[in-house]
Parts: C-alpha cells; sequence; structure tokens
C-alpha cells in the first residue's frame, strides 16, 4: 500500500510538472508578445517608446533567454510565487485566489447535481424492468451530451430567467444565482456518468456474484444497490476523477454565459491577452487539482476493490 | 452634410446633442415616454451592464469605453466639450489661454472643489497629475499620447496653472475634458501605476468609486455635496441618483434580455441581433457615432499594388457602405461620409467622393492595365487582383462587414483574402507591414488630430503612407490654435485621405444602447460615452 501511494504520488508531481511546462512553452511560441500586446492593445494610437516596451520587457523578464526564463519562473513557482499579471498588475496567485471561491460552488454544486442525476439515472434505467421505460432513459446520456453548454445555458437562461423570472440570469449573487449555471454545468457531466455507471450495472448484474446473492434470497433493491452499485461504480469513479478537469474547462463556457466572476473567465481574459505569468498560475493551479482529485480517486480504489493494490496496480493509472 | 443618406439619424443627433437632454427613446421608434413620468426624481439605483472588464480602475489608464462608463463619473475634468458644437466649455477650470504657438496652456481653476478624501482642488494637484501622467505604464495609452512632449506644469498662483509642451499641441485642449486627463487626488497621483489600477483613485466628480469585482462588477455612489459641475448638465448640484452598479456581462443577447425581464436599466454594446426583443417590449435603442476615425479597411500603400492610386479608388468606388450597414450593424448605424465621423468637431462630409459607382471603379482597374481573367479576377503582367485582409476578432461584426465587402469588390474583379488574426499579434504586424489590408483603424476622439496620429508619416504610419503635403497639414493644424485657422488645414487632410484612397471608410463605428422606459435624462457626451449625472428613474 506505501508503494502503491508513493508511486501516485510521484506521478501527481510529473503532472504538475508536465503542465506547467507544456503551458510555458506553447504560451512562448505564440504568435504575438505579450508586452508590446499590453501596450497597442489592438489599437493604431499614438507610437509606444521602444524604450518603454524594452523597459517593460526587462521587468518581466521577458528580455532573457527562453530556458532561463522557464528556470527563472520554475524556481519561483516551486515555492507558490506566480509573479505580476501582465495585464492588472496583479499577484497571480491573489487573483487566483479571488476567482477561486465561486469556481469551487459552481463546481461542487454542478458535481453534487450530476452524480445525483446521472447516478440516478443509471440505477433507475437499470433497475426497471420495463423494457420501453429503460430504452427511454438510456437514450437520453447520449441526447445530453450532444448538446453544447453554450447553448443549453442560453434556453435555460431564455425560459427560467428571462421568461418565467425564476433565477437571475447573471451574477454571482447566492444560491438563486447559481442554480443555471449549475444544472447547465451538470448536464453533459451527468450524462457521462450515467452513461458509464449503467453501462458497467448491467454488466455487473449479469456477473456471478450478483447471480449468488439473487440465489441466496437477497432482495432486489438490496442486491442491486449494495451489491451491484458498489462494484459497478468504479469505472463512474474514474469518469468523475476525470470530469473535474473537464468541469473546470467548462467553466470558461458557464461563466461567461452566466457573467459569472470565476478561474474560467480569469483564464479565458489572460489568454486573449496572452498574460503569460496569469495563464500559467492558473493551468498549474488546474492542474494541481485534476491531481488531487485523481489521486483521492486512485486511493478510494483499493477500498472499494482491495484486488487492485495486488493484482492489477497499472491499469486504473 | 448628406439629406438622403441617414436624415433620420442626424437629425436625431443633432437634435438631441443641441438639448443636451435627451430622453430615452427620443430617438427611437418609441415615443418620448419622458414627458409622462414627471418631474424628475432623486435617489435609486440604475443597474447597467457592459461587456467586459478592463482590470483596472483608474480613469488615467483604462482605455476601455466599457470600464470609463463608471469611471468616468468618478472624476471631473479641466474643461468639458459640448456634444453639438465640439467647443470647450469651463468645469474644474473657470477659464483658460493657449499661447499662440500652442505650445503652453494657463488655466484658471475654481476654488470650491474639493476630492472625495477632503483634498482641495488646486494648482498644486494638477502639476501632481500632469507630472505622473508621462510615467503611467504603457497601458494609458489615452491618457500618455495626449500629452506628449510634455515639458512641465507652473504653479503660478494656488489657483493657476500652466502646463507646457515642447511641440505645438493644439489638441491638448479637448483632451482636458476627457476621463483619461480626469484630475486625480495628489496623493494618489504619487501612487505606482499598479497600485492605481488595483486599489482605484479619488476624483472629485458626482460619483464616488466605491466596490470593484474584477470580471463581475463596479459600484459607484452619489458624491454627497457636489456642487461643481459641467455646465452643460441639466441639473445643478448632485447627481440624481443614489448608486450605480456597472455588472459585466459578457453576452450581448444576456443583457439584451436582462433589460427585457426588468432585470437591469440599461445594456450597451447591442448589436442588429438583440433588436427585435428590444423593440418588442417597448424599448428603444439609443445610439451616438463615436466622434473620430471611421471604420475603414486600411490599405498598405507601400505595397505595389496598392501603391498605384487608381487601384486604391477602384476599391474605393466599389464598397457599398449602405449595404454593409444594412446588412451586418445596429439600426442606427451610420455608413461613412468621409474619414472622420459626422460627431467629430471640424469633420468633413465628402459622401459624394465615396458614393458606390461600380462602372468607375471597373473603367479605373480598366485604365490601370488590371484585365479580367477567366475567373473573374482581374490580372496584370501574370499578377491576380489578390489583397490579403487582416482582421481581429475583437469586434463582433467584422467578418460579416468584410465578408460582404469582399463580394463587392469580386463584382469589380478585385479579390479578397480575408486572414483572422489574434490582437496580441497586432503590433508586431505593423511592425512587419505584413498586409495588403486592414479593418479596423477606428480611433475615437473628439478632436480631428486623430487624423495626425493615424496618418502622419512621423507617427506610426501603419499604412505606410509615403510622405506627401499631407504631413505638412497635419503638422500645422496641430500647431494652430485657433480654431478659425485650424478648421481649413483639417477639412484638407480630410479631402486628402479620402480622395487619396490611402484607406477605405466604411461605416462610423456607434454607441448603442438600451435603456428601459424608467430610465430618463441619459445623455451622451462628446466622446458618445454616457453622461450619468442627469440620469433618474421613475
Amino acid at each position: 500500500m506505501g508503494r502503491y501511494v508513493l508511486r501516485r504520488l510521484a506521478q501527481a508531481v510529473g503532472v504538475l510538472w508536465a503542465a506547467y511546462t507544456v503551458s510555458f512553452f506553447v504560451l512562448e511560441f505564440l504568435p504575438g508578445d505579450p508586452v508590446s500586446a499590453m501596450a497597442g492593445g489592438g489599437l493604431t494610437s499614438s507610437p509606444v517608446d521602444p524604450a518603454e516596451l524594452a523597459a517593460l520587457r526587462a521587468q518581466y523578464g521577458f528580455d532573457k533567454p527562453i530556458v532561463v526564463q522557464y528556470f527563472d519562473y520554475l524556481g519561483r513557482a516551486l515555492v507558490g510565487d506566480f509573479g505580476d499579471s501582465v495585464a492588472t498588475g496583479r499577484s497571480v496567485t491573489g487573483t487566483i485566489a479571488a476567482a477561486l471561491p465561486p469556481t469551487l460552488q459552481l463546481t461542487a454544486a454542478a458535481l453534487v447535481l450530476a452524480v445525483l442525476f446521472g447516478g440516478g439515472l443509471a440505477v433507475s434505467a437499470t433497475y426497471t424492468s420495463r423494457r420501453w421505460l429503460r430504452q427511454v432513459l438510456l437514450s437520453v446520456p447520449p441526447l445530453a451530451i450532444s448538446i453544447p453548454s453554450f447553448w443549453a445555458g442560453l434556453m435555460l437562461v431564455q425560459l427560467l430567467s428571462f421568461r418565467i423570472r425564476l433565477f437571475p440570469a447573471f451574477g454571482n449573487a447566492g444560491l438563486a444565482g447559481l442554480v443555471l449555471p449549475a444544472v447547465t454545468l451538470a448536464i453533459p457531466t451527468g450524462a457521462l456518468i450515467a452513461q458509464v455507471l449503467a453501462k458497467s450495472l448491467l454488466a455487473t448484474l449479469d456477473a456471478p456474484f450478483v447471480q449468488t446473492a439473487r440465489a441466496k434470497g437477497a432482495g432486489r433493491i438490496r442486491v442491486h444497490l449494495r451489491h451491484a452499485l458498489r462494484s459497478a461504480s468504479l469505472p463512474a469513479l474514474t469518469i468523475v476523477g476525470l470530469l473535474v478537469g473537464q468541469l473546470v474547462a467548462s467553466a470558461v463556457v458557464i461563466e461567461t454565459v452566466f457573467s459569472r466572476n470565476g478561474l474560467g473567465r480569469v483564464m479565458a481574459g489572460a489568454v486573449s491577452v496572452q498574460d503569460i505569468p496569469l495563464v500559467q498560475g492558473v493551468v498549474v493551479f488546474g492542474a494541481f487539482v485534476f491531481v488531487v482529485v485523481n489521486l483521492i480517486v486512485d486511493l478510494i480504489y483499493p477500498v472499494l476493490d482491495p484486488r487492485i493494490v495486488v493484482a492489477r496496480p497499472r491499469s486504473y493509472a | 452634410m448628406s439629406s438622403v443618406v441617414r436624415s433620420k439619424s442626424i437629425r436625431c443627433a443633432v437634435v438631441s446633442a443641441a438639448a443636451v437632454t435627451l430622453f430615452t427613446g427620443a430617438c427611437g421608434t418609441g415615443g418620448d415616454r419622458g414627458g409622462d413620468a414627471g418631474p424628475p426624481r432623486s435617489g435609486g439605483t440604475l443597474r447597467f451592464s457592459v461587456a467586459s472588464d478592463a482590470g483596472c480602475v483608474d480613469p488615467q489608464q483604462v482605455g476601455s469605453s466599457d470600464t470609463l462608463y463608471s469611471l468616468r463619473e468618478t472624476v471631473d475634468s479641466l474643461t468639458d466639450q459640448d456634444p453639438a458644437t465640439g467647443r470647450p466649455v469651463p468645469w474644474l477650470a473657470q477659464s483658460w489661454e493657449v499661447s499662440p504657438d500652442a505650445k503652453s496652456f494657463t488655466f484658471r481653476l475654481r476654488s470650491d472643489v474639493t476630492f472625495s478624501d477632503g483634498t482641495p482642488l488646486n494648482a498644486q494637484v494638477v502639476k501632481a497629475n500632469f507630472d505622473a501622467i508621462p510615467k503611467l505604464g504603457a497601458l494609458a495609452i489615452l491618457s500618455k499620447g495626449y500629452v506628449t512632449g510634455y515639458v512641465g506644469t507652473e504653479v503660478i498662483d494656488e489657483h493657476t496653472a500652466k502646463v507646457t509642451f515642447e511641440q505645438p499641441n493644439a489638441q491638448f485642449l479637448q483632451a482636458t475634458s476627457t476621463a483619461a486627463l480626469g484630475l486625480i487626488s495628489t496623493a494618489d497621483a504619487a501612487k505606482t501605476p499598479q497600485q492605481r489600477c488595483s486599489d482605484g483613485v479619488i476624483g472629485s466628480g458626482p460619483f464616488v468609486l466605491s466596490k470593484y469585482v474584477p470580471n463581475q462588477s463596479i459600484t459607484i455612489t452619489k458624491r454627497v455635496g457636489y456642487g461643481w459641475g459641467s455646465p452643460l448638465w441639466s441639473k445643478q448640484g448632485e447627481a440624481y441618483l443614489d448608486s450605480i452598479e456597472f455588472t459585466v456581462i459578457p453576452e450581448s443577447g444576456v443583457r439584451a434580455g436582462s433589460v427585457q425581464s426588468g432585470q437591469l436599466d440599461v445594456a450597451t454594446g447591442l448589436g442588429r441581433a438583440d433588436e427585435a426583443g428590444l423593440k418588442a417590449s417597448g424599448i428603444s435603442l439609443l445610439t451616438r457615432s463615436h466622434p473620430g476615425a471611421v471604420f475603414n479597411l486600411g490599405l498598405n500603400n507601400s505595397r505595389p499594388i496598392l501603391r498605384d492610386a487608381q487601384v486604391r479608388k477602384a476599391i474605393q468606388a466599389a464598397v457599398d457602405r449602405r449595404q454593409v450597414v444594412e446588412a451586418v450593424f445596429a439600426s442606427g448605424t451610420v455608413p461613412a461620409t468621409g474619414i472622420l465621423s459626422h460627431t467629430t468637431p471640424g469633420y468633413t462630409d465628402l459622401s459624394a467622393d465615396l458614393a458606390l459607382d461600380v462602372a468607375r471603379s471597373k473603367s479605373l482597374l480598366d485604365a490601370a492595365g488590371w484585365q479580367v481573367g477567366s475567373d473573374g479576377i482581374r490580372r496584370k503582367d501574370g499578377t491576380r487582383l489578390s489583397l490579403t485582409v487582416v482582421w481581429f476578432n475583437n469586434s463582433q461584426n467584422t467578418r460579416a462587414a468584410l465578408e460582404l465587402v469582399q463580394q463587392q469588390l469580386k463584382v469589380v474583379g478585385v479579390e479578397l483574402q480575408l486572414q483572422e488574426l489574434q490582437v496580441t499579434q497586432f503590433p508586431a504586424l505593423l511592425g512587419s507591414g505584413d498586409f495588403d489590408g486592414l479593418w479596423g483603424g477606428d480611433l475615437s476622439r473628439a478632436d480631428p488630430d486623430c487624423l495626425r496620429t493615424l496618418y502622419s508619416t512621423q507617427q506610426v504610419n501603419a499604412y505606410r503612407l509615403p510622405p506627401s503635403e499631407l504631413d505638412g497639414l497635419l503638422t500645422a493644424q496641430a500647431a494652430e490654435a485657433d480654431p478659425v485657422k485650424r478648421a481649413p488645414l483639417v477639412e484638407q487632410a480630410q479631402q486628402l485621405v479620402v480622395r487619396n484612397a490611402y484607406v477605405i471608410p466604411v461605416v462610423e463605428l456607434e454607441t448603442v444602447l438600451a435603456a428601459a422606459p424608467t430610465v430618463h435624462g441619459l445623455t451622451f457626451e462628446s466622446s458618445s460615452r454616457t453622461r450619468l449625472h442627469d440620469t433618474w428613474r421613475s
């Protein structure tokens, strides 16, 4: 078990470093230049003094060779210092800290909704003995996955905010403001969970140990929820781990549609002006969250199924 | 002024500007509801939406209108500019003198003004402000450009300050009326640009910045005891509204829908697609063209094909501006009738030079030796008449407008290839000059000196104009302090730009906003941004 944890930790650190490195070089090789972009800003206005641009470049360390910049940034990032945003002058850590709570609220609420919606759908689809109902329920996930979040969000706003006036259309205000964005975000996520869980539940229900349980006289609900669901939730759990990353990425769209402040908006803004320090900070932070969640998921596996550590250490990486 | 082209909107702009107060709906399709609302009432919060957040709450550093809507209300300026006449009027300065060489400007300040931290306005504050502006970061695009060549400010007495420049700088007087040169307290002028950006600044304006949440909202509250407003405002003393909340809403559909459903009072930046729903709800749009250089197709005049004035003029004659406006832009938008928009002081109507004339376009190209090839595109000595036009997706209508221009030019045998770039690539593109055409080239400025910024070969010269008599005119108008003598210089400069077709003017950039019927007294200032001191809710 100790070696299993250590191996997972080492992988986590590797993922963080890779995210950092890849984003650094991708940004570096994008056409355009953050310093002249902030000075020109897309305007054909007054000429900018080259000496001033040079001073700015030096201030942010953009004048050094790229390898030096890379290790400079990396060294400071290791102690949690991601420097200042080129566009706003604010500290990157401060900016992320300020944008984090609304995004956490949103993704947590969406994840809970998605698990309830996805789990409920999968369980009821596999539990029902009416064939037509099962078909109908099982066709919901593929349909829901194919709806673009952007469109779904705008439709929900049109209906539940502009027409029925049930929820606010924008802003971060309280629980009421959280409902529409969380539901929008939960639709594709919940659908994925439902898809995976239903498939594995169906397979598990045919497994010998379930037959055994049934033969021993366990009730139908008990077999379904205690025996089959526990075993079938492993793949779904893996998906939840992956979905956390996807949720943060989808937050860019959701936060834009619902005009919420948050990491997604910070990220979108930073990318559009090539704000390298800020993008780096958000990418590393996102990777960090992703890695931690997956680490937790990895550590839960052995609890659900002890055979994993012993027999197949690599298959769920 | 062309009577055919946009008589309604021009009448609107002139009437509303002259009346100073523009009641909601006065220029829309709906009736004037201002009359039913009774006498103006004080109090309440106005809920105002904008599309973006600049990430900075210092009016001297920010260039984005979305952020200046709010910050404009927190600072006063030395002068104000009458949107109807373009003339400067007193504000914080009771009077001023411009030296005949347009190098120094002496302002006599009001003595009853205080900043919201309680400190008084005096000549020392003016000096502290102007001394600090050249030291602002490169982010301060607008204000720094206005004080290029700044030598210093002399404190002549407690309430008299003299600002001096190295070279003639006639545009400076108009610049003192902008939010970018709005005065802030001495203490804030001494802070670093970053501090000012994130913490905001103390001004003497009718509202005070009370809350800023990046990417979300800017809230301003009424300054109690305010009593030094611009004479152009209809109400003296304090503002009507208790507070105004500017919410950042990136989606224009959500902005429009929120006004329709009563969740917001005012929405800015609306497009044609939002109009039907708004009109159905009885909400009308208020529009005013931005002063300054219009949206245009800028040509790289150093390219071999485009060096030939006949080719440029042929492109000019083949663009149907009216069609572009009607198909793409919000109603109320007007086609360009010159290189400056009609709301710019010193504007010259050159609509005759910009008339659609396909036959003339074709004959110009024939005369220049370009023969129509088998694919409909012209050729000369084996070269196709094909131009690469670069655009940046930072304005919602650009693609549609360009695609229409592309079709219009194809009719006369000119091929446009459209290339989309990131805004961050813009500075590098200007440096390399690697384009035939460049969509945009607009510059909002209520002073014709924007022509010098854009077209003088001593400036950026993005369009690679050859040195010509235009340079002399642009320098001369910048040195002419007398508006009467400056006008003909500015007129000739506009004629030269348009008649040489250095760039192809297309459409005037418009402020489009929707206001709920309960909003009254919402006016536009000379830069076509809102003026909220006189605004009230019923």
